[in-house]
Order: structure tokens, then sequence, then C-alpha cells
């Protein structure tokens, strides 16, 4: 336990976001972090290519009705595989309803990150297998489960830190206070992405919070807050990595602020034309997060166009693959809603399973 | 008439309250411009403007809190849990304070604030968007909870509870939502701490609140082709239990269902069987049966079917309620080995 007097504030985190690549896709210097090299850029473009491919397809598949909703992340890519890439492989990844891209980039099937929205289970994927946990739909509630399981992985001596995604609304939920707090006072290796993307449903920023930035909510509680510009991958995944190093080597954890725009509805049963005008969408258009680092990349000779078509038959090909596998999969068994609720069905669990085959058997 | 669906009966309500009462205030998250996510909420900014009703920061323990401080200050508000689950980070303030200032405060304060709910399932909604809570609610001594069926209901239950000195968990369900009827507004219908006898008949009482309503109704329809005349009862007002109307009816039928979507195991309907049960003994010609959800944790979209009460199940348990005892015919027994007059039987004397 730190004393008092011993405390160090941390610095304040810059208004104007950290940024290395600007929206026409020019290198701008920073004083805080460097950039990453071309073929770290080149994996984030990559990746951000597959997931919005993804993402156009999931969102397809909830207009036709074939998935219950889909919330979709277009305009978001940079934060959404930006972070995870920074992830080292042991680390964890803790991910919100809108975060699918950050799944499929961080290695989850695809298929199994839709099981949710197509409806047929509530968690598709094996958490334990990417170290990715449940999808989490009641806002800032699993930010303390990052601070819990990093502290359990350190009590076991083993270097494991949390990457926990949550949205700028979510940030005025009690519980994401709570975690904070209990990150900082327990020094455990979590770094808060905040993927700031100006909405919350419908509820803007400037009503949502009086504070200079949301990386100045890391102040009060003894964290380190950066902002930074969430359209720009290079940043993010600079600002992210630097952060989790940091947190690793007992540096405490950090709130990085990624300051994006949520292109599409929140989700497709949003009604967005009630709320916000079409002129802001266009204005975050000009700053896509794809079309900066692809001009980057082409101009200085790292990607051409044969480069760019692989990564775009790649994402076709798991586009079809998607579509394919989801049409395929089964329909969900019944018995399945009795085999998990307790390590072993009780009596009670046995009797109902037994009466509802009963009941589907006479039809 | 014009027909109105619940969501639309529900909005008039709020406008005229915020209408007649300048003390109302209407906030949550959503609720502004955006309507609401079910629209109940629709043109109230734009009628009444952003200090009436408004979008609050995502906080549901920071909403229902500061309802309790604008509630012990002279307004009324009325503010929205988004989706029954997303509730429970105010539960604390629920149960801690807006249950118990009045009696913590010998009733010196008072906290006339209504909180709407959404709820149920039945919509096709992912996890944690179709929870029935009403049984934590309703278990906590301090609030009223109510819970309306048909729009007309909506409208008048609505106007009620925001004119109430209590505290009042509104329950909305939501699969109801477009539900329509030939009404009226402003619509007065019985108060919100009765329960009303939605359709009569001499067989059996069905009991049933919110969403069930028009399932068990339907259940009623369905039972007269099978040769039973149910009798359906909306009870309305979870907490307090209107024991008048339910025990009037289930002493005259003899038998009683209680229907609900919520798990089925220490739910709603174990209160309903027993005060039943309490107060009906010698009438009932079978034990009070309950038609509720599985005992799971609410299942993903395509499996809810299977979760959730419906038409034929309330049939099956109907055909449960022991009816061949309705065929021993005492005058056939030979007088010496005629059992003694049974309890049930003396019942069914005494309502003849
Ligand atoms: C505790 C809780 N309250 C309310 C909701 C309903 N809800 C779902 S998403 C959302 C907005 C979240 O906004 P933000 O945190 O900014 O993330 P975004 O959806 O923009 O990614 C709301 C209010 C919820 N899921 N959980």
């Amino acid at each position: 336990m730190k004393r008092l007097d011993d405390r160090i504030a941390p610095p304040l985190p810059t208004l104007e976001p950290i940024r290395l690549v600007d929206r026409h896709g020019r290198r701008v210097a920073d004083p805080t972090v460097s950039c990453p090299s071309p073929t770290t850029l080149t994996s984030l473009l990559r990746a951000m290519i597959v997931g919005r491919r993804f993402d156009r397809q999931a969102g397809a598949l909830a207009r036709q009705g074939r998935l219950a909703v889909y919330p979709s992340s277009y305009g978001q890519e940079a934060c959404q595989v930006a972070g995870v890439l920074a992830l080292a492989e042991q680390d964890w990844l803790f991910p919100t309803y809108r975060d699918s891209v950050a799944l499929v980039t961080r290695g989850v099937d695809p298929v199994e990150t839709l099981t949710l929205l197509r409806g047929d289970w509530h968690s598709g994927y094996d958490p334990g297998l990417h170290r990715c946990a449940p999808q989490c739909t009641p806002l800032a509630t699993n930010a303390s489960h990052a601070v819990g399981l990093t502290y359990a992985a350190r009590h076991k001596g083993e270097d494991v830190a949390a990457l926990v995604l949550m949205g700028d609304g979510a940030t005025s939920e009690g519980d994401a206070h709570e975690a904070y707090n209990f990150a900082a006072v327990w020094n455990t290796p979590v770094v808060f992405l905040v993927q700031n993307n100006g909405w919350a449903i419908s509820v803007p920023l400037h009503r949502q919070s009086a504070a200079p930035t949301l990386a100045h909510k890391a102040v009060g509680y003894g964290m380190r807050g950066y902002h930074v510009d969430g359209n720009d991958a290079a940043a993010v995944h600079a600002v992210v990595g630097r952060a989790l190093e940091e947190a690793r080597a007992g540096g405490g954890p950090a709130i990085v602020e990624a300051r994006t725009y949520r292109l599409d509805a929140h989700t497709n049963a949003d009604a967005p034309q009630r709320y916000r005008d079409d002129s802001e969408v266009e204005y975050w258009k000009q700053r896509d997060p794809i079309e900066r680092l692809e001009t980057l990349l082409r101009a200085e000779g790292h990607v051409d166009d044969d480069t760019l078509a692989g990564f775009a038959a790649e994402a076709e090909r798991m586009a079809a693959d998607v579509r394919e596998r989801v049409d395929a999969a089964p329909d969900p068994d019944p018995d399945e809603l009795f085999a998990h609720v307790y390590a072993a069905p009780t009596a009670q669990l046995v009797e109902q399973r037994q009466a509802l085959r009963d009941e589907i058997r006479e039809g | 008439m014009a027909e109105i669906t619940m969501a639309q009966a529900l909005n008039r309500a709020l406008r005229d309250a915020l209408h007649d009462d300048p003390n109302v205030v209407v906030y949550g998250e959503d609720v502004g411009p955006l309507g609401g996510v079910f629209r109940v909420t629709d043109g109230l900014t734009a009628q009444f403007g952003e200090d009436r009703c408004f979008d609050s920061p995502l906080a549901e323990s920071g909403i229902v809190g500061t309802a309790v401080g604008m509630a012990s200050y002279g307004l009324r508000p009325v503010v929205e849990m988004q989706f029954d689950a997303f509730g429970y980070p105010a539960f604390e303030q629920v149960v801690s304070h807006v249950a118990k200032m009045r009696n913590r405060t010998r009733g010196r304060m008072s906290l006339p604030l209504v909180i709407r709910i959404p709820y149920g399932g039945g919509i096709g909604g992912v996890e944690h968007h179709s929870d029935s809570s009403e049984a934590y609610y309703a278990h906590t001594p301090g609030l009223r909870v109510i819970t309306p069926g048909t729009p007309s209901d909506a409208y008048s239950m609505l106007r009620e509870a925001i004119a109430c000195p209590d505290p009042v968990v509104f329950l909305e369900p939501k699969r109801r939502y477009w539900a329509k009827e030939e009404v009226e507004t402003p619509v007065r219908t019985a108060p919100m701490d009765r329960a009303v006898v939605r359709r009569t008949g001499s067989d059996v009482t069905l009991i049933a609140y919110g969403p069930m309503v028009a399932t068990a109704l339907e259940a009623a329809e369905a039972a007269r082709e099978e040769g039973r005349d149910v009798e359906v009862v909306d009870l309305r007002s979870l907490a307090p239990f209107d024991d008048a109307t339910v025990t009037a009816s289930v002493r005259k039928t003899g038998r009683a269902l209680v229907v609900h979507e919520a798990a089925t195991f220490a739910g709603y309907g174990a209160e309903v069987a027993a005060r039943v049960t309490e107060r009906c003994f010698h009438y009932l010609e079978a034990p009070v049966l309950r038609v509720g959800g599985l005992d799971i944790p609410y299942p993903p979209p395509r499996l809810e079917h299977h979760h959730l009460p419906d038409v034929d199940r309330i049939l099956d348990a109907i055909a449960r309620l022991q009816w061949e005892a309705d065929w021993v015919d005492p005058d056939a027994v030979p007088s010496g080995a005629r059992p003694p007059a049974s309890g049930a039987r003396r019942g069914r004397e005494v309502r003849s």
C-alpha cells in the first residue's frame, strides 16, 4: 500500500487526442508514443478490412431476419482491432455486445460470435479458448471481472493483463467506477478502452458526462488516462500497447478513451434519424479509419494493389463462409435449456426436461 | 372510438399527467428525443420541453436515487428502466430507499414516484431483455407493484400511479405494447389496487396478470370448446394483493390455476396459491396449480417458446384439476358406505 506522500498524481490526459496518422493518411509525430512498425500497421489494416466485411455481412443477415439483432461497429474498426492486436496471447479480452469484430480479430470463430445475436444461445464461444469473456450486455458490469481475473492471475504468479471494452455511455454506470477504483487500488494490469462513439443509443456525449475527456475519469482514481484518436489504428495500437506495458510492469491500470464514431444505427432496430443529423455521419465518414491507414501504407510502399486484393479476397471468403454456416447451423436443442443451469441438473430440472420432451413428442 | 395500442395509451397517460400536474417530470435513458426504445415517451420532450421530459446519464442507480431526492422535495418523477434486467443496478435504491422512506421517517417523508419497467419475454430479445422481475419487487414491503394487461388499464393505472402517494413499480408487459383496444382517453378503469374478473365462468378460476392476461383469455376460449367454463381474473396489482376479488371467484368455481411467465419456483404464483389455499381451502376441489416458466435462466430467442406458458400448457393444467371428483355421486353409494361429507363438498353446498 502506498503512503499518502508517496503518491504521484498521474499526468492529465491531453485535450487534443493522441494521433499518429491524420485523416489524410499522413504521419504525425507525438511526444508520448511512437508509431508501430510497417508490419504491425499492415496487420492492423488487414484486420480492419476483414472486420468491416464481417460487420457488413452480419448487418445484412440481421436485415434479412437471419439474426435476432446486430449492433454494428461500422466506423469503429480501429478500436475493434488495434486494442486486441496489442494484447499478448495470455491476456484476456472483456467485450460488449458491440465488439463482435474485436472477437473475430482475436481469433474467435465468426459464426460462434454470432450465436448470441442469432438467438441460438447466449455465448457461443468457449471463453477459455481464446481468453475472451462472454460478450456483456448489462453495461460496465464485466469491468470488475477483469480486475478480479488479473488479480487471480497475479496471485498464481502469472503475467496476465486484460483489456476491457466499454462505450462512452457505460462510463456513467456505477459499476464502471467501482471497477476503476478496484483496479487502481489493487494495481491490477487492466486497460479500460472506452470507445467513445459519440452516442449511447440516442444520448449524445454532452448529456452523458461533463468531464473534459472521458480519460480524465482515470485521474481521480489515481490512474493514467490517455485520450487517443479512435479512428487512427496506429495511435490506438501504440497507446493501448503502452498502457498494457506500463500496467504489466506494475505501473497500474489505465483508461484509454478512443474518440470514434458509430456510423450505423445503434442496432438494426434503432431509428437514428430521430436523434442525429446525417451531416454528422458524413463528417465522420471523411475520417474513416481504414482509408487513412491504407493511404499511408500505399504511399510508403508497404502495400500495393495486390496486397489489398489479397485482403479483400480473404474478407470475401470469410463472409461467404459465415453466410453458409449461419444457414447450416442446426436449430438449438431444447434439452440444452436444462443442461447448464447447474453443474448437474437438479431433480426438479430433470423432471421439467422430461415434461418438455413429452410435450414436444406429443406435438 | 379509435383503437390505440398499449404503448400509445401509456404515452397519453404520461402526456395528460405532464399537462395536469406541473410537478410531474419524466426521465431515464433515451426517453427524450428518441421517445424511448418502445416509443412510450414519444413526443413528450417536444411538447413539454427538456425540463419536463429528458435523457439522463446512463446509470440506473443514479436515476432512481435522484428520483428519491426529487420526490422528497415535491416533484413527482416518473422514471424508466429501459428493460427489466437493466433495472438491477438500481436495486439498492429501490429496496433500501424507495420502499422504506415512509417507514423510516414515521410517515413524515413519502416518495410519490413511479418506476416504469418494460418486463417479460416473448419478443425474441437477446439475453437480459426478457426477465420477469416482479417477484423481487413484490417481495419488498413499501412498494406498490402493478401491471396492466390492456391499453385502457395501462392508461388508467399509470395516471393513478403518478397520483399515488406511495412509490409504484409499474411493470409494462412489453410483448403487449402493440396490443390494441378501442379506448377514448382519458379513461378510468377499476382502481389500480383491485383485481378484475375479465371473463366469468363457473368451473375454474384462471388467475393471470400483465403479459399472461391475453393468453389466459385465449385459453379460456379454447377450454369452452372442451366443455369447461373458465373464469379469468386479471390481478393488475401484485402488491397489495386483492384477496377479496380472488377469493370470491375461487369460492365460486372451486378450482384455481395461476399463470405467469416467471420461473415457477418461488415465483409470484406461490404466493397466490398460498393465499387462495388459506382462504378457500374448504371450497377447493383440487390443489391450486401453477403454470409458469421453466426454472431456468431466461432462454435465447430461438428457444423461448419452450419456456413461456401458452394456451396448451394452460389447458393441460386445467385438465389436471381432478375433475373426476365431480363424478362421485353420493346418492349412488350405499348409505352405510357413504363417506362423511368432505370439506370440498361442504364448500360446494355453501356455493350452491
Ligand atoms: C445496465 C444497462 N442499462 C441499460 C442498457 C440498455 N442499453 C444497451 S446499449 C445502451 C447504450 C450504451 O451506450 P455506450 O456505452 O456508449 O455504448 P455503445 O452502445 O455506443 O457502443 C443502453 C442504454 C444496458 N444494456 N445495460
